[in-house]
């Protein structure tokens, strides 16, 4: 598939993402019931929860391109690979913004120290935001490229780390909402949630390819002028 | 804070962060066109010339 032909489906992508979006927030506020414990603060829960799995997937996304340029070395992999970990960076530090908003409603405390999940879901976070001090400290070329792509496979051992500390610590304070039982709400408040998480996806991927358009919009055009100035 | 307040602090962060985005990527694509427009001119004057 040429380049040209995917970034035509950029504006269909938005659509669907905005559709999501806009029926998730239709759904959240005037359809899902009010948590019987934690009263309407707990509607955090339906982005928040999206967000983190969106930034755990733009993450993943990250390093499965980069593999691919270590594997292929095609150029394009690096570029795919370092927008992938922006977005991820971008959906981190709205997991931490949000999840630190629901605590404080919730907890009481902005932050918990003792929680095994936020703290690894933060060390994953700075992971990745070094991630771009290697990046604009090497001058760019293969040799930036690999270094890019090896560190962000690294990172991605973490993923699974953070995603299953809670279950694996019993960490008491982070709520566990999925169990080997299933999801521990009703059926509409799942369905809401899964639609939020489709809304998050869609959005993520459509910043994606925004992104991406971009990026290789200002290389071509510098490829450009360097050919006509020479 | 009640948790409305709380709630509404949350989705907020998410939509000015996304606006923000939004501001940044139109930013960027003023600046491309700019140079788009110079690039288009440049070789305009080298066909003429």
């Amino acid at each position: 598939m040429s380049t040209s032909s995917s970034n035509s489906r950029v504006p269909a992508i938005a659509a669907v993402a905005a559709g999501l979006v806009g029926l998730s927030l239709v759904l959240i506020f005037f359809v899902a019931p009010e948590d019987a414990d934690q009263g309407i603060s707990q509607k955090i829960f339906y982005f928040h929860v999206p967000i983190a799995l969106t930034a755990y997937a733009c993450f993943g996304w990250g390093a499965l391109k980069a593999l691919l340029y270590l594997w292929r070395r095609e150029e394009r992999y690096d570029l795919e690979s370092y927008v992938g970990i922006h977005q991820g960076t971008i959906f981190g530090a709205l997991t931490l913004v949000t999840g630190s908003i629901w605590a404080r409603a919730s907890w009481g405390v902005w932050w918990a120290w003792d929680s095994n999940q936020l703290v690894l879901f933060l060390v994953l976070f700075l992971f990745y935001s070094a991630y771009f001090m290697l990046r604009f400290s090497v001058e760019e070329g293969p040799r930036r490229a690999n270094f890019c792509a090896v560190y962000a496979l690294f990172g991605v051992a973490l993923i699974p780390v953070s995603f299953l500390a809670i279950r694996l610590a019993e960490d008491f304070i982070h709520p566990t909402v999925f169990t080997r039982d299933g999801p521990q709400m009703s059926g509409t408040m799942f369905f809401t949630f899964c639609v939020a998480w489709a809304g998050m996806t869609a959005l993520a991927y459509a910043l994606y390819r925004v992104e991406l358009v971009g990026k290789r919009l200002d290389a071509n055009l510098r490829d450009l002028r360097e050919a006509l100035t020479t | 804070m009640s948790g409305g307040d709380y709630l509404a602090a949350a989705y907020t962060v998410v939509l000015v962060t996304i606006l923000l985005y939004v501001v940044i990527i139109a930013a960027k694509l003023t600046r491309l066109e700019r140079q788009t427009a110079e690039l288009a001119e440049l070789a305009r004057r080298r066909t003429d010339g």
